[in-house]
């Protein structure tokens, strides 16, 4: 082990969006793994039978339930959004640092956007 | 692996204070990481209070006039003082760039200067660059041929062979970008880093070099090449407004294109 500090890192360094939205989106692919155990929940009580699917329309359907569902469904929309943005990338497209950041302001925009569009049209329905 | 808080020993703790700006006009406050190989002690930073009309305009000039006339122990490398050696990198409000080609006026507030982020410490400003250097080495950065040279004249390139090398022979290894990348900082064991990844990509597509093929076998890793996530932390950073991150990304295509 060397004696010598290590500089610091995470602690001073600015964040910008660059950063902020590459770690954003491998936080929102960690969770949406954690939203399919969800969604297959979801499926295996519609075959469970009458009692199972209400327990579980009940659950989603408690204000945490639809706060999490939000966080699923924002978290979805970016990851979209972002990981068509990582498609161009990889053909090499949109490299000047003016297009990373319109793309990345646009993927904040666009998810937002889809979200509240998808939960207004949950809403005035009457919920789920 | 990611180790997001630093060890205890690197902690930074508070520092002295030196006001040396008596009287001064446009005042202004430098917080400095220091830390003292002699000292058994934990970083710290320094805060010294200048009067920027006694120093000139860069932040380069101020830590001079620093080392100069308030503290001699304040250690850091410079050399050109144009932006072209790239010995005066570091974090310079927050974002890692050449303390020489920065204005102190560009900045607002107190001006915080930290070492390259995640690296060794030799002393203060001084981070070690030994492992960084021995990585860009390990790409062979030198022309690499089989063919004999053209007898009578040097090997030459066509117009649209050299302009492949814009953007990429500019860059000066100042180690600005390889320390802005949180997947260097978690894996610079095995992970090149965005400063010698585009030296590597400036010996693949340069048309005299005929060891491509090598090149591109020495990179095909998942550590290498592949810990790019294409952050564009690099870009942002690069003091030479170059662009690392686009050199790697040709890299991957020129491995799936050599694959199909």
């Amino acid at each position: 082990m060397s004696s010598r500090p290590l500089s610091p890192h995470l602690q001073i360094y600015r964040p910008q969006l660059t950063s902020i939205l590459s770690i954003t989106h491998r936080a929102t692919g960690i969770f949406l793994s954690a939203g399919v155990l969800v969604i297959t929940y979801w499926l295996v009580s519609i075959a469970a039978g009458e009692n199972a699917h209400a327990a579980a329309r009940e659950c989603l359907g408690s204000l945490p339930g639809q706060l999490l569902l939000a966080a699923w469904s924002f978290s979805f929309y970016f990851h979209l959004c972002n990981g068509i943005r990582h498609l161009f990338w990889d053909v090499g497209m949109g490299f000047e640092l003016k297009t990373v950041y319109a793309s990345g302001y646009a993927v904040v925009v666009a998810s937002v956007a889809m979200t509240a569009l998808t939960w207004g049209c949950v809403l005035a329905q009457g919920g789920t | 692996m990611a180790q997001l808080v630093l060890p205890k020993e690197s902690k930074v703790t508070k520092g002295k204070s030196i006001d040396a700006a008596a009287g001064a006009k446009r005042r202004r406050r430098f917080v400095i990481y220091r830390w003292d190989p002699d000292s058994g002690e934990n970083p710290r930073t320094d805060t010294y209070d200048i009067d920027l009309d006694k120093c000139g305009p860069m932040v380069l000039d101020a830590i001079i006039y620093i080392k100069n006339e308030i503290d001699a122990t304040l250690t850091f490398r410079r050399s050109c003082r144009e932006g072209i050696c790239g010995s005066c990198a570091m974090n310079i409000d927050g974002t890692n760039t050449l303390a020489c080609t920065i204005a102190t006026e560009s900045i607002k507030g107190d001006v915080t200067i930290y070492p390259l982020p995640h690296m060794e410490v030799c002393k203060d400003l001084v981070p070690d660059l030994s492992h960084f250097y021995a990585q860009y080495a390990s790409i062979k950065p030198w022309m690499q041929t089989q063919t004999p040279p053209p007898p009578d004249k040097e090997r030459l390139q066509s117009k649209d062979e050299r302009v492949k090398l814009d953007g990429l022979y500019e860059c000066i290894l100042c180690a600005c970008c390889s320390t802005s990348c949180p997947s260097y900082w978690w894996n610079s064991d095995r992970y090149l880093g965005p400063a010698i990844l585009l030296q590597a990509y400036r010996w693949i597509i340069d048309s005299r070099d005929e060891a491509t093929g090598e090149r591109l076998d020495d990179l095909e890793d998942p550590f290498r090449l592949y810990r790019c996530h294409t952050i564009m932390n690099c870009a942002r950073t690069c003091p030479k407004g170059l662009n690392p991150g686009q050199a790697i990304a040709e890299i991957k295509k020129l491995m799936v294109s050599r694959s199909i």
